[in-house]
């Protein structure tokens, strides 16, 4: 797994002295274990889910009486003489759907809810954090928004509005697209403040150096000073709690598929894979266990990540 | 200290305002009706007084009102009067569930008790294992007990409830042999009476795995917060003074450097525990607790408008109070800290 982050860079070794301040980070990055195991099953997953149904020629929604209720083939090693093939190596569900096919398609739909939602939280965030920093005239009103936000309990306004939102959006959108904003917005707007807050922090700071006044003194428009000069500067904080986003996302996705109120049953997401498959778990525990083992590797490496990230990304760490 | 508590105090009123009003018309603006569930062969006559029966005619500010009474005044005197035999309430209108038809407060209240055990058991559980964690994380650093730690909480953060839940399931109810000590039951059995030794070992059993889901979760957190704050603390000058006045290492570590440490860990203690009910939502989901998580998702998919908005408001009044009580404990055992 690791080996195609590593390959990307071949001028590790011993370089002269010029390095740039990415290759440095990447230097830091590489050393902690962890971070670096979770970056490449973070590829892997990402290249499962991507390229998984073009290799896996099952499809995930087609369905296989006499196929049904497959055991994994790894029940072999400790079952007298399980129901299983070759061709199901994860096993099949009761209506004869392949799990590993379905496994690759509720990833898809867990990791682009994750994606999207976090990249909503960063930009609500980074926007509200920026204006809020910058403009003192804005500070208090965007600042108490934030308390506000951070003082409303997120998992049962999620849960709720994905109940009441769900049906109306379903029927503007088709289910699925519709499940898939409402859920992508819902987890995007609950998410947003810790991003802002960091990130206004930080405005607030270089504000005051000098290489703003002199931006400013030679007449740089206030969103040029934002854009060229502070953004940049900031850019490793809202790494850091992109990371935390990503993670947050996908744990919450699951958390409302788990409660049955995220998407339709044909469109399995992980934690619907999970929470459909709980009934059966006695005799079948692989159908929740391989589910729940996607969600929870996959924010462990993001977790990871985030951590590594975090290391590298801070120049007193760096140095040592 | 007093004014500012006062001020907060009073702060936290149109907070509350302001939450209770964006969580009204979060349900007052979703397009559902809530008599889309009657039957289409029930006359219009007859709907026209259910919606009245309801409470649903009127403008929204009139129903906000309405309920906020409800909430504010109407219940806690009904309290009172329960709590001191007097009769103010009689005759008063009380919040009623739409989905049982009985005040939204009694269910609430029979409903407590069960999430109050589970969950609080579970934080204490979560605090008590979490702070020598943390403690022993610091003092041996990069140890191999630090290291584990590490990845103990990683996994803490990043396994969610409802997977280590079902994991446990599988693996102490299922897979476990029915008379081993280590079974325990997967769901929880709120109509036992303890009464007697074997029914409080029966009550014990039963909470075991849910507190152990939620206590993980709180012991990644906290551990990690201890473990930082006493790496703060461990390289302070006053440590080196106290250990060059020959104080055994017992009294540097756990009366010096730890009574300085607990002090952010508290206040993370206070802000951590209104999350953690709602956590508890999926806890109770995944081990059938009927606790007031188990109410909201309940009230949530019947469109039991008055429940949900109770409920929720209840999570948001926990968070506000503990978000206060974490800012006055911080003043009051940190002398360096003044907010006047």
């Amino acid at each position: 797994m690791t080996e195609t982050t590593v390959t990307t860079t071949a001028n590790d070794g011993p370089t002269k002295a010029s390095r740039s301040q990415w290759s440095e980070v990447w230097r830091q990055f590489r050393s902690h274990r962890g971070a670096l195991m979770g970056g490449g099953f973070l590829v892997f997953v990402t290249l499962f889910v991507l390229l998984g149904p073009y290799i896996w020629p099952f499809e995930p929604r087609k369905l296989d009486i006499r196929a049904k209720d497959m055991r994994p083939i790894y029940t072999l090693l400790w079952l007298d003489a399980p129901k299983v093939s070759w061709w199901h190596p994860l096993g099949t569900d009761n209506l004869g759907r392949d799990l590993l096919a379905r496994l690759i398609e509720g990833g898809r739909i867990s990791m682009s809810v994750g994606w999207a939602a976090m990249l909503l939280s960063l930009f609500l965030g980074g926007l509200i954090g920026v204006v809020s920093g910058y403009f003192r005239a804005l500070d208090g009103a965007l600042m108490r928004l934030t308390d506000l936000f951070l003082s409303l309990p997120l998992l049962p306004l999620v849960l709720v509005a994905a109940t009441l939102y769900g049906p109306a959006l379903s029927a503007q959108f088709g289910s699925v697209a519709g499940t898939f904003v409402l859920v992508v917005v819902v987890i995007g707007i609950t998410n947003w403040m810790p991003t802002a807050r960091i990130v206004r922090g930080d405005i607030l700071a270089l504000k005051e150096r000098e290489f703003i006044l002199a931006a400013r003194s030679i007449g740089t428009r206030p969103f040029k000073i934002i854009t060229r000069h502070l953004l940049p500067n900031v850019l490793s904080p809202i790494m850091v709690s992109a990371t935390l986003g990503l993670a947050t996302a996908i744990i919450t996705e699951s958390a409302v598929s788990f409660l049955g109120l995220g998407f339709p049953p044909d469109f399995p997401s992980w934690g619907k894979l999970l929470a459909d498959n709980t009934d059966r778990m006695v005799t079948y525990p692989e159908r929740v266990i391989w589910p729940g083992l996607m969600i929870s590797l996959t924010v462990l490496a993001v977790n990871y990540i985030g951590d590594g990230l975090r290391d590298a990304l801070d120049p007193r760490i760096r140095g040592r | 200290m007093i004014t500012y508590t006062i001020r907060r105090l009073l702060l936290a009123i149109p907070t509350l305002l302001v939450i209770s009003l964006v969580i009204f018309l979060l349900l007052e603006l979703s397009p559902g009706d809530p008599m889309s569930q009657v039957p289409l062969t029930v006359p219009d006559s007859v709907k026209a007084l259910m919606r009245e029966q309801l409470g649903l005619n009127g403008p929204w500010y009139e129903r906000y009102f309405k309920w906020l009474y409800q909430f504010a005044v109407v219940e806690p005197m009904v309290f009172f009067d329960w709590a001191f035999g007097t009769n103010i309430t009689d005759g008063w209108f009380r919040m009623v569930s739409w989905k049982s038809r009985g005040p939204v407060f009694d269910e609430i209240l029979q409903r407590l008790p069960q999430t109050l055990w589970v969950v609080g058991m579970a934080y204490v559980v979560g605090v008590l294992i979490a702070l020598p964690i943390g403690i022993i994380s610091a003092y041996r650093q990069y140890s191999v007990f630090d290291q584990t730690g590490t990845f103990v909480s990683m996994i803490g953060f990043s396994v969610p409830p409802f997977f280590s839940g079902v994991l446990m399931i599988i693996f102490f109810t299922v897979q476990m042999p029915r008379e081993s000590f280590f079974w325990f039951p997967s769901f929880y059995d709120t109509t036992l009476v303890v009464d007697s030794w074997a029914s409080f070992q029966a009550q014990i059993r039963q909470m075991v795995l849910p507190v152990m889901v939620l206590a993980l979760q709180t012991t990644a957190q906290i551990s990690r917060y201890m473990r930082s704050a006493m790496l703060d603390n461990l390289n302070q000058d006053y440590v080196r003074t106290a250990r060059a006045k020959g104080l055994s290492e017992w009294a540097v570590v756990m009366v010096h450097v730890l009574r300085n440490s607990l002090i952010p860990v508290v206040t993370v203690i206070a802000l951590g525990l209104p999350a953690i009910f709602g956590g508890a939502i999926i806890t109770e989901r995944v081990f059938k607790v009927n606790g007031i998580g188990d109410q909201l998702i309940g009230a949530i998919q019947a469109n039991d408008i008055p429940t949900v908005m109770s409920l929720t408001f209840i999570f948001a009044i926990l968070i506000v109070v503990f978000n206060l009580v974490a800012d006055i404990l911080y003043g009051l055992l940190d002398p360096r800290i003044r907010y006047d």
